[in-house]
């Protein structure tokens, strides 16, 4: 992209969202923050003000893309022309990270605009390994899959999650995302513990960590149903599962997701300025902790 | 025989079709059937696709009502849900829905207001491309004047309504309240965007004819020829004045003739 001045990496700070009613305080403000990450689909038009915007916003910050739309779990080939579209995105704006969900979202040719569940079954794991080498390669870049909120599993699954993402990560040289509130999301949902899964998370993967609200609803049994709404800010114990994983990861770019009733741009601002202080002060405690050990 | 391709289709028809029990497959995480977790993904799906609905068209909405427009944006989604991810320019079909659509018949000019907001959607996520100064045309050899083509600017539709549909925009999205509107005049219309905002033009007939005959590729003499079968008074200088000042012009096609002596 002619004009960038900014490297393209995302450094290990906070980043947030990048909401199209920010744009001008964006602009206005120069706020010092990390980087933003857009939704690729929402760039895909050929023209208008959503370029000239993030072509403005890149020159002074690193981006990263992130697709909702290819459909990496689907059982079908791969949506060629889509990814083509993701190429011209990745070629013309230099994001530091591209990454997609560890979910399908198209069949039969009809887009649903869901992140729906997978089995998580060897021949799953084929398929999304199959279609990452194809988006890698592409690209020219290893992308980032990040871990799904779920509602329903399924009977014929044979792995936990965690063992589906480490095989996927492996085969491809993936990266992973690691969303926090879609852990605690899926643990409440699907009745398991949010801290063993961070515990046991193949750190080693992660490049980028997203933080976002969600909301409370009741299954057919009375059990508590959360849900990824991106509606609000982040809950407490997102925060507290968030301290846990820079405790293992280290310092990893960090996202503030507000996709629907989004704030302004202040309170999005703020929420960013509290990941990072929670960022800092975990790496300076883990830092502290191991000299302590080492003395 | 691979399951994910028939678990896929269960997951999708179920999804589609909310009269359908929730696939099978799905593990019981508890003594009951798991609808209501599976109607999360139903839920998802729907009012995500009607958001992107009411984003796109918030005049039809403002004037239909919020009920009216969810009932009438989730049959439409069911009828034509989107068939690529990306959903910028969801949509294009509406306005004939609306037309087709029973319980709005009392209101026959939706189907306009709707095929509206789409092309001022469209306009705005067009191609960009710089508009040309009339004083290009000033410096070309007058007598290839009737000769010339123009690439019109990517942003631009037209839009020829039996009803002031323009008007009835500009009215309700608040862009111009204080409009007045004339129930019995239709409107033709030029939508674009030149630079950052998208422009909505009410043309007069023969201006219309001028502009729809020039954007199917004719000359300027033969667009100048089709207004003045609409309006014999039609003035070329005074509308090619206004075509690059609405910022239409993108590029200007010589003659063959010109470019070979050239």
């Amino acid at each position: 992209m002619a004009g960038m001045t900014v490297s393209a990496a995302a450094p290990a700070r906070a980043g947030v969202g990048l909401k199209a009613q920010h744009y001008e305080d964006i602009l206005g403000q120069r706020p010092d923050i990390g980087w933003f990450e857009v939704h690729a689909e929402n760039y895909m038009g050929a023209g208008g003000p959503p370029h000239h915007y993030l072509e403005a916003i890149r020159r002074d910050y690193p981006i990263s893309l992130h697709g909702v739309g290819l459909s990496i779990g689907a059982d079908r080939p791969l949506d060629e022309s889509h990814l083509q579209r993701l190429k011209v995105l990745n070629d013309r704006y230099e994001p530091g990270l591209v990454s997609e969900h560890l979910a399908w979202s198209s069949h039969g040719g009809v887009f649903f605009n869901d992140l729906l569940p997978l089995p998580y079954t060897g021949e799953a794991v084929a398929h999304v390994s199959e279609h990452i080498d194809r988006v890698q390669s592409v690209l020219g870049r290893r992308i980032l899959l990040e871990n799904p909120s779920t509602y329903v599993s399924f009977e014929v699954s044979e792995m936990s999650e965690l063992d589906f993402l480490q095989a996927v990560s492996l085969r491809t040289g993936c990266y992973l995302l690691l969303d926090v509130n879609n852990v605690l999301v899926s643990a409440t949902n699907q009745n398991f513990s949010a801290e063993d899964y961070i515990d046991a998370f193949p750190m080693e993967a992660v490049r980028e960590i997203h933080l976002a609200g969600h909301a409370r609803d009741r299954d057919d049994a009375g059990n508590v149903l959360l849900i990824d709404a991106h509606d609000r800010a982040v809950d407490d114990k997102v925060w507290s599962l968030y301290a846990r994983s820079i405790a293992r990861a280290g310092m990893t770019p960090t996202l503030i997701e507000w996709d629907n009733d989004v704030p302004a741009w202040k309170t999005l601002f703020a929420e960013a300025r509290t990941a990072e202080r929670i960022m800092v002060t975990q790496y300076a405690l883990q830092a502290e902790m191991a000299h302590a050990a080492a003395g | 025989m691979p399951q994910l391709a028939d678990l896929q289709a269960d997951f999708a028809a179920a999804l589609a079709d909310p009269s359908l029990p929730a696939p099978a497959g799905l593990k019981r995480q508890t003594v009951l059937a798991q609808s209501r977790r599976f109607d999360v993904y139903r839920n998802n799906r729907m009012v995500s696709l009607i958001e992107a609905m009411e984003a796109a068209f918030p005049v039809v909405q403002r004037l239909v009502g919020n009920d009216f427009f969810k009932a009438v944006a989730k049959s439409y989604i069911r009828r034509f849900p989107p068939r690529t991810p990306v959903l910028l320019l969801y949509g294009e079909s509406f306005g004939d829905f609306l037309e087709d659509f029973e319980p709005a018949a009392g209101v026959p000019y939706l189907g306009d207001v709707a095929r509206l907001e789409w092309v001022r959607l469209a306009a705005y996520h067009a191609a960009d491309a710089e508009p040309l100064s009339i004083a290009r045309v000033a410096e070309l050899p007058q007598e290839l004047l009737p000769e010339l083509r123009f690439a019109l600017h990517p942003s631009l539709h037209l839009l020829n309504s039996r009803w002031p549909a323009a008007s009835l925009w500009a009215v309700t999205s608040g862009a111009d309240p204080s409009r007045a509107v004339d129930m019995k005049a239709g409107e033709a219309v030029a939508v674009l965007r030149p630079m950052l905002s998208v422009e909505v033009r009410v043309l007069l007939p023969d201006g219309y004819a001028f502009l729809f005959a020039l954007a199917a590729g004719n000359s300027l003499s033969v667009a100048a020829e089709r207004a003045l079968t609409i309006d014999d008074q039609f003035d070329l200088a005074r509308h090619l004045q206004g075509l690059f000042a609405l910022g239409a012009v993108a590029a200007i096609h010589l003659p063959d003739s010109f470019s070979q002596q050239a």
